[in-house]
């Protein structure tokens, strides 16, 4: 029982944290991209941004009126023992923790478009034998963004300028309607799902820093350059800070085919990460 | 620094330029999605819409909850190109201006052109900075559709670029959808 106090605690806190505070590495770059923007409107448009974080993270109210579709990304130790239904209790939890900080409940039936009365919170439970207890991130997607989501199955003999110019078109495609500055997150291999699970869990990294894969990170900084040539700029205005950055991941895939997603976030790039030992 | 009051006269759009960045004040409707489905249907039957819709100013918005001693929550613009469809027939009964971040269709470009009206662009992802600038708020309509029910808000230098003026010039014209 104390197990599932301590949890809900937590995960309280991740959801309040994640739709009040933006990440600091998030914070961070915008802030730079701030002092590098020349252009008069992009500048307007990043001190808009940048005072909304400052009366989100001070009045308690949420970054964005989009509190997202809750994504929940569940990593178990190798020493977890559980005497109670852990994706139950932290779906609730997120639910509860939104209707407690006044987050709108974006969540409806996909046909009928009424509430659902169940819990619509995406989790994804993995085993990571690396770690002890528990570590929850709560990532809110807001689906501005999320509608602008793209997969290509590639013949496994494209070349890699046409995996870019695709990437590219999908920022073109993005536009302002997605809240730039972007944050892209490509996921490349594996299978379909896989790749736009892995385009997801590229957009939880520390943006700040470059790829551990040195030709992943020459791709990012590749993409990254050509992205922010487009002339989108923040909220579509112009300028060079189309996104603040571009993460990769891969994973091995079929002799036959080579997925790639494409998955964007907005500047609100919103994630909380919570840990604790059993 | 430009200061705009609604309700919005023929002479306030017509000074209004593409890229120009406005301070406007007074009373605005908040209807999204499934608010705009619900007016095409009264559009379409010819039955009465639960507030006069002549001359307004519709909002793309679905705000957070409010908090307690708060007027409203987070209240930013979604994005306007899912009400594309609905827009020309709201133009055709009357509303003047809309409100919310992206491109637009061509269609509805102009239909702002022909009708004189125009498309602002609020601060997108700024919904806590812009609920400091909401003084008061009502039910109007559609109460059962929670977050997406149609407010009537009282805004004060509520900023907005212009998006589409009314001669049809669109800030995003180098950025354009292909179609």
């Amino acid at each position: 029982m104390k197990n599932l106090k301590l949890i809900q605690e937590k995960v309280r806190q991740a959801t309040a944290t994640a739709s009040f505070q933006l990440p600091k590495d998030v914070a961070e770059l915008l802030k730079r991209g701030y002092r590098l923007a020349k252009d008069k409107r992009a500048r307007l448009a990043l001190g808009w941004i940048i005072e909304n974080a400052k009366i989100a993270r001070k009045e308690k109210l949420a970054l964005c009126q989009d509190t997202g579709l809750p994504v929940i990304f569940i990593e178990a130790g190798r020493d977890i023992r559980l005497s109670f239904d852990l994706i139950d209790t932290i779906k609730r939890t997120v639910e509860n923790s939104y209707k407690g900080n006044y987050l709108r409940n974006s969540l409806v039936d996909p046909l009928s478009r009424v509430k659902p009365g169940y819990q619509g919170a995406v989790t994804h439970l993995e085993f990571n034998s690396k770690i002890k207890g528990l570590r929850v991130t709560l990532f809110p997607k807001g689906f501005g963004s999320e509608n602008k989501t793209k997969l290509k199955m590639f013949n496994p003999t494209v070349r890699i300028r046409d995996i870019e110019n695709f990437i590219i078109d999908s920022v073109l495609d993005a536009g302002p309607e997605a809240c730039p500055p972007f944050i892209l997150g490509i996921g490349i291999g594996g299978t379909s799902d896989y790749a736009l699970l892995l385009a997801k869990k590229a957009l939880l990294e520390d943006i700040t820093k470059p790829n551990k894969d040195t030709s992943l990170a020459r791709l990012e900084r590749r993409l990254l350059k050509r992205i922010n040539s487009l002339n989108i700029g923040p909220m579509g205005f112009g300028g060079n800070a189309t996104a603040l950055a571009v993460k990769i991941r891969k994973s091995p895939t079929h002799i036959a085919g080579l997925p790639i997603a494409v998955n964007i976030s907005c500047w609100a790039l919103r994630r909380a990460t919570v840990e604790f030992k059993s | 620094m430009k200061k705009i009051t609604a309700p919005l006269k023929k002479e306030d759009i017509k000074g209004l330029r593409a890229g120009d960045l406005v301070y406007l004040s007074g009373i605005i409707y908040t209807a999204r999605d499934q608010a705009h489905k619900k007016l095409a249907v009264f559009i379409k039957r010819n039955r009465k819409i639960p507030f006069d819709i002549k001359n307004t100013i519709i909002y793309y918005c679905g705000p957070t909850p409010s908090p307690e001693g708060k007027v409203i929550g987070s209240c930013g613009p979604t994005t306007s190109s899912r009400m594309d469809e609905f827009t020309p027939a709201l133009i055709r009964k009357g509303v003047v201006a809309m409100i919310g971040k992206g491109r637009r269709s061509r269609r509805v470009r102009e239909f702002i052109k022909r009708y004189k009206s125009v498309y602002f662009l609020a601060p997108s992802g700024c919904g806590a900075y812009l609920a400091l600038k909401v003084k008061k708020k009502r039910l109007v309509a559609f109460k059962n559709l929670g977050p997406e029910a149609i407010l009537e808000l009282e805004v004060e230098n509520f900023p907005l670029i212009v998006g589409i003026d009314s001669r049809g010039n669109d800030v995003y014209q180098r950025i354009a959808y292909s179609v």
